[in-house]
C-alpha cells in the first residue's frame, strides 16, 4: 500500500494534498452549529450533480416532450420518482444551506480581512446558483416554469434602448419557446455546473490559504506552538470529518423526510401550478417565483415605476445582490465576531435578517396594499443597513476580544 | 439572544396580520382523507373514471398496466372492464398503453371551447378537497346552452354535470345582499334537490369520494410506496446519526 502511494506521490501530490486540505489543515476547535453548512453545501452539490446526471438520461429538452418526459420519469422509470424528488428538493435545500452559510459569515465577520476573496468567491457561487436554479426551473415545462421564465426574462426588456433586443437574444424567440428551453438546458447541465465547480474549488483553496474564521473571530494562526501548529487548531480530519458526519446524518434525515413524505413541501418546493403543462396562451392566476427568489421579487414589486418603466425596480433588485460583494469594505470594524460587537450592530443585523425574511414572505403572496407598504419599508431598510454599517463600524463601541478561542 | 427573540416576535406579527388580509372570497371546500391503501375504493373510483370521465378526458401520462398492478387487478380483468378505448388500428387499446382517449382535440375545442384537460395530474394542480367539492356542487342552469349546468367551486366551467343521472337535478338558491360598501352581491344560500337521481345523497358522496381517491392516486401513484420506503430510510438515518454522534464523542475526547 505504502509502495503504491509512494509511487503516486512521486508523480502526483496525493499525500501533500491530503495533508494540506484534511489531515494537517488546522481548523479552530470552537466551531459551533453554524459551521455545518459549508460541508452540507458541498454534499447538496454532489446530490444535485449525481441525480442531475441520471435525470438527463431520461429527460427530453423539447417543448413538445419536456413535460411528458418528466411524468415518464415519475411513473415509468425505475426509481425515477426518487431521483427527481431528490433533485427538486435538493434545489431548495441548496438555498436553505447557502443562506444559513452566508448568515454565519455575516454574524462572525468571516468576510473581513484577510478573507475578502473567500467572500467574493462565495458571492459568485451564490449568483451562479441563482442562474442555475432559474434555468433548471424552466425544464419541467409546467405553467409556472414557463411564466416564471417569461416574467424574469422580460425584466431585461426595461433596459433602455436595447432591452427588447436583449430579451430576444436571451429567449431565441419572440416568446419563451422551444429554443429557450434548449439553451436553458445546455446552460443548466453544462455551462453553469462547470463554473460552479470551478468557483467552489477557488472558494475552498482561498479558505485553506488563510485558514478558517470561528465564532470568536480570533485568528488562531497568531498563537502557534513550538511545531508551528496553532494552539487552538485541530486537524480537520479526523475531528471535523467525524463531526460533520453527524451534521450530514441530521441533514439527510430532514432532507429525506421531505423527499419521502412532503416532496411538494406545501407548494413551496414544487408549485401546484407547475403540474399543468406550459401554455403560452393562458396566464396563471398568480405568478410567484420559487421561495428562494422571493425577497428580490418583493423588492422589484415594491419599487414604484418611473415614467411607466419598471427599470428602477430591476435596478434595486440587482443592486441588492451587488451590494453584498462590497461588504468587506463597507464594514470598517476591526472586531469580527458578533459576540464582541456593539448592541447597535446586533440590532442592525437582526433587523436586516427580519427585513430579508419579511420580503421573502411578501414576495410569495399576491400583491396587496399592506404587502407593498411593508415591502417598501423592508427594501429601504435593506439598503439602509449597509449605509448604517459603514457609519457605525468606524468607531464602534466593541467589547474586548479574547486572545484565545473560548471553548 | 434577546435580539433573536425580538426578531421572531416581529416576524410572527407580520405573518399574522397579512394572512388575515389576503383571505379571498372562495367557496368553502369540504374536507376528505384520501386513502391509497383502500384498494376497493380505488377500484370503484377507476370504474367511475373510465365510464364517466374518459369519454372526454385522458390520463395519458399513466399506463393501464401500472394501474392494474397498483390497484391489485389482473390484466384480463382490466381489459374486460376498464378499457373502452381503441388504438390507431381500431383495436382495443393495449393494457401496456397510456390511458389516452378517443376524442379528437379539434372536436373537443369546438364543443367545449377548450380541450378537456388531461386528468392524470389534476389532483396535484388542484387537490382532493377541491375535486371532492367541485364534483358535488353542480346545479341546473338551463340558459347555459349546450351545458345546462353551472358549478359553485368553478363558476362558468366548460364542463357539464356528467354525473347528473346519478345525483339527480339540483338548483342553487342565491340571495341578494348589500355589502358594507352599498354594493348588491349575489350570495349562495343552498343547493336544493329538484329531481331524484339513481343514487341517494350518501351513495353519491361515496361514489365521488372513490373517484377523487382514484384521481389522487393517479396524480401521485407512488405515494403509499414512498411512505413505506421512507419509514425505513429515516429509521436507518436515525441509527446512522446516533453512531456518527458516538464516533464524534469518542474522537473529541482529547480536545480540550
Amino acid at each position: 500500500m505504502n509502495g503504491l502511494i509512494g509511487w503516486i506521490d512521486e508523480r502526483f501530490p496525493l499525500t501533500k494534498m491530503w495533508e494540506e486540505h484534511l489531515s494537517k489543515y488546522y481548523a479552530p476547535k470552537n466551531f459551533n452549529f453554524w459551521y455545518y453548512f459549508g460541508s452540507l453545501a458541498l454534499l447538496v452539490l454532489v446530490i444535485q450533480i449525481v441525480t442531475g446526471i441520471f435525470l438527463t438520461m431520461q429527460y427530453k429538452p423539447s417543448g413538445e416532450q419536456a413535460f411528458i418526459s418528466v411524468e415518464y420519469i415519475m411513473r415509468d422509470v425505475e426509481w425515477g420518482w426518487l431521483i427527481r424528488y431528490m433533485h427538486s428538493t435538493g434545489a431548495s435545500a441548496f438555498f436553505v444551506v447557502v443562506y444559513l452559510h452566508m448568515f454565519r459569515g455575516l454574524m462572525y465577520g468571516s468576510y473581513k480581512k484577510p478573507r475578502e476573496l473567500i467572500w467574493i468567491f462565495g458571492m459568485l457561487i451564490y449568483l451562479c446558483l441563482m442562474a442555475e436554479a432559474f434555468m433548471g426551473y424552466l425544464l419541467p415545462w409546467g405553467q409556472m416554469s414557463y411564466w416564471g421564465a417569461q416574467v424574469i426574462i422580460s425584466l431585461f426588456g426595461w433596459v433602455p434602448f436595447v432591452g427588447d433586443d436583449i430579451t430576444l437574444w436571451l429567449r431565441g424567440d419572440y416568446i419563451v419557446a422551444d429554443a429557450t428551453l434548449n439553451r436553458f438546458f445546455a446552460l443548466h447541465v453544462i455551462a453553469m455546473p462547470l463554473v460552479l465547480l470551478g468557483l467552489v474549488v477557488a472558494h475552498i483553496i482561498a479558505l485553506h490559504e488563510v485558514g478558517s474564521n470561528n465564532p470568536d473571530g480570533v485568528e488562531i494562526k497568531k498563537n502557534k506552538d513550538e511545531n508551528g501548529i496553532p494552539r487552538d487548531g485541530i486537524p480537520f480530519h479526523p475531528y471535523y470529518s467525524v463531526k460533520d458526519l453527524v451534521g450530514v446524518g441530521v441533514f439527510l434525515f430532514v432532507f429525506f423526510s421531505i423527499v419521502f413524505f412532503a416532496p411538494e413541501m406545501g407548494g413551496f418546493f414544487l408549485e401546484y401550478a407547475n403540474f399543468v403543462p406550459a401554455n403560452p396562451l393562458k396566464t396563471p392566476e398568480h405568478i410567484a417565483p420559487v421561495w428562494y427568489f422571493t425577497p428580490y421579487y418583493a423588492m422589484l414589486r415594491a419599487t414604484p415605476p418611473l415614467f411607466d418603466s419598471a427599470l428602477p425596480g430591476v435596478i434595486v433588485m440587482f443592486a441588492a445582490i451587488i451590494v453584498l460583494f462590497f461588504l468587506p469594505w463597507i464594514d470598517r470594524g476591526v472586531v469580527k465576531s458578533i459576540r464582541y460587537r456593539s448592541q447597535v450592530y446586533k440590532t442592525l443585523l437582526g433587523l436586516f435578517v427580519v427585513s430579508f425574511v419579511v420580503l421573502g414572505y411578501f414576495g410569495i403572496k399576491p400583491p396587496s396594499t399592506i404587502g407593498t407598504l411593508v415591502s417598501q419599508i423592508c427594501t429601504v431598510y435593506y439598503f439602509v443597513y449597509f449605509i448604517a454599517l459603514y457609519v457605525i463600524s468606524k468607531n464602534e463601541n466593541t467589547k474586548p476580544v479574547p486572545e484565545r478561542v473560548t471553548h | 439572544m434577546k435580539t433573536m427573540k425580538t426578531v421572531f416576535a416581529v416576524l410572527a406579527l407580520g405573518i399574522v396580520s397579512s394572512t388575515a388580509y389576503s383571505a379571498g372570497p372562495k367557496f368553502p371546500l369540504d374536507s376528505i382523507e384520501v386513502n391509497h391503501a383502500d384498494k376497493a375504493s380505488l377500484q370503484r373510483g377507476a370504474s367511475t373514471f373510465v365510464n364517466y370521465c374518459m369519454g372526454c378526458h385522458s390520463a395519458s401520462y399513466h399506463r393501464y398496466s401500472r394501474m392494474a398492478v397498483d390497484l391489485g387487478l389482473p390484466d384480463d380483468l382490466v381489459k374486460k372492464n376498464l378499457i373502452f378505448t381503441t388504438d390507431e388500428n381500431g383495436e382495443q387499446t393495449k393494457v401496456g398503453a397510456l390511458m389516452t382517449n378517443n376524442m379528437d382535440s379539434d372536436y373537443a375545442k369546438q364543443v367545449f371551447g377548450t380541450e378537456p384537460p388531461n386528468l392524470a395530474l389534476i389532483s396535484r394542480s388542484r387537490n382532493a378537497n377541491w375535486l371532492y367539492t367541485y364534483m358535488r356542487t353542480f346545479y341546473e342552469q338551463p340558459e347555459r346552452s349546450g351545458l345546462g349546468s353551472n358549478n359553485l367551486v368553478f363558476p362558468d366551467v366548460g364542463m357539464p354535470n356528467v354525473l347528473w343521472e346519478l345525483q339527480g337535478k339540483r338548483e342553487a338558491v342565491f340571495e341578494i345582499v348589500t355589502d358594507e360598501n352599498g354594493q348588491d352581491k349575489k350570495q349562495f344560500v343552498e343547493l336544493r334537490q329538484v329531481g331524484d337521481g339513481k343514487l341517494t345523497e350518501d351513495e353519491f358522496d361515496a361514489l365521488v369520494y372513490d373517484l377523487v381517491n382514484f384521481l389522487d392516486y393517479l396524480g401521485d401513484p407512488i405515494k403509499s410506496e414512498r411512505h413505506r420506503i421512507g419509514f425505513w430510510v429515516l429509521l436507518f438515518l436515525g441509527v446512522f446519526t446516533a453512531f456518527a454522534y458516538m464516533l464524534k464523542r469518542e474522537y473529541w475526547k482529547d480536545v480540550h
